[in-house]
């Protein structure tokens, strides 16, 4: 059951991707680039996607997950050097190619070899990141 | 309204609906770069199954569908180092950060998450520059 609603919401979750545009990189960068001809595409795809979400968190408050367990605890509302580093670094990437992992596997069978580069750059990053991180975590030394 | 923006606004229903059924499902949040990430670092061994379920069905869905409908055109640019280093810093940020477009802002703006909301203004303020720094100012994209 686990498996088949985690296939279910990666097809759709695809083919979402895919219908609204949001693999061709040209709409993601048109979205960034507001000195250019802006593209509010993006913006669209977003609030299309915050609806369904935000009736499913308000349910999370009735029911349980289907498959049993419990829902994830919200975040303590702090910010640290992780979330704002690792936010800027993806940002730039993001706005370089015009694509986020998402999009990249969505994408992978018509993306052609520059999509394949990305997916295999993309692995390689998340592959060095532990050690980054852990190094990120560890408190500031005094200047 | 411009058609592209209700093919967006359709899309963005059909991901949203996909981060419910994974939510409400198996009571997971649906972020593409967790469920990636946790197979190639290893720190998603223990429910690997249901991660490789969710990227095949993200993989396979569009091959299907674009099978009959022929694929859009993804304008991925053609320096192979623009892609590599993009690639290494969406991977790398990431991680970091813990979250992606779809875990931060989809998920997370939607639970009104703060740290979701700050990450995803992050995120797009260093996209803007980036496209700013890159294309207009260097010309490389």
């Amino acid at each position: 059951m686990r498996n088949l609603l985690a296939l279910l919401s990666g097809s759709l979750f695809g083919i979402g991707l895919l219908i609204s545009g949001m693999t061709d990189t040209t709409k993601v960068q048109g979205w960034l680039d507001i000195f250019g001809a802006w593209d509010p595409t993006l913006a669209f795809v977003m609030g299309g996607a915050i609806l369904p979400m935000t009736l499913a968190w308000w349910l999370t408050k009735r029911i349980r997950p289907l498959v049993g367990g419990s829902f994830p605890p919200a975040t303590l509302p702090e910010i640290d050097r992780r979330l704002v580093i690792g936010s800027v670094l993806f940002g730039a990437g993001w706005g370089l190619a015009g694509l986020c992992p998402g999009p990249s596997v969505a994408s992978l069978s018509y993306g052609g070899t520059g999509g394949m580069i990305f997916l295999a750059a993309m692995l390689a990053g998340m592959m060095i990141a532990p050690p980054l991180k852990a190094r990120l975590d560890s408190p500031v030394p005094a200047a | 309204m411009n058609p592209d923006w209700i093919m967006g606004l359709s899309g963005g229903l059909l991901i949203g609906i996909a981060g419910a059924v994974f939510l409400l499902g198996n009571g997971r949040i649906m972020g593409a770069s967790g469920i990636i990430g946790g197979l190639v670092d290893g720190s998603g061994r223990s429910n690997a199954m249901e991660r490789i379920m969710f990227v095949a069905g993200l993989f396979l869905a569009p091959l299907a569908v674009t099978l009959f409908t022929g694929a859009p055109e993804t304008h991925v640019t053609s320096n192979v180092w623009v892609i590599v280093a993009a690639g290494l810093l969406v991977g790398v940020g990431t991680r970091i950060a813990n979250g992606c477009t779809s875990g931060h802002g989809v998920c997370g703006i939607s639970r009104f998450s703060f740290r979701g909301i700050i990450a995803t203004v992050f995120y797009i303020l260093a996209g803007g520059l980036s496209v700013v720094l890159f294309r207009h100012v260097l010309g490389v994209i």
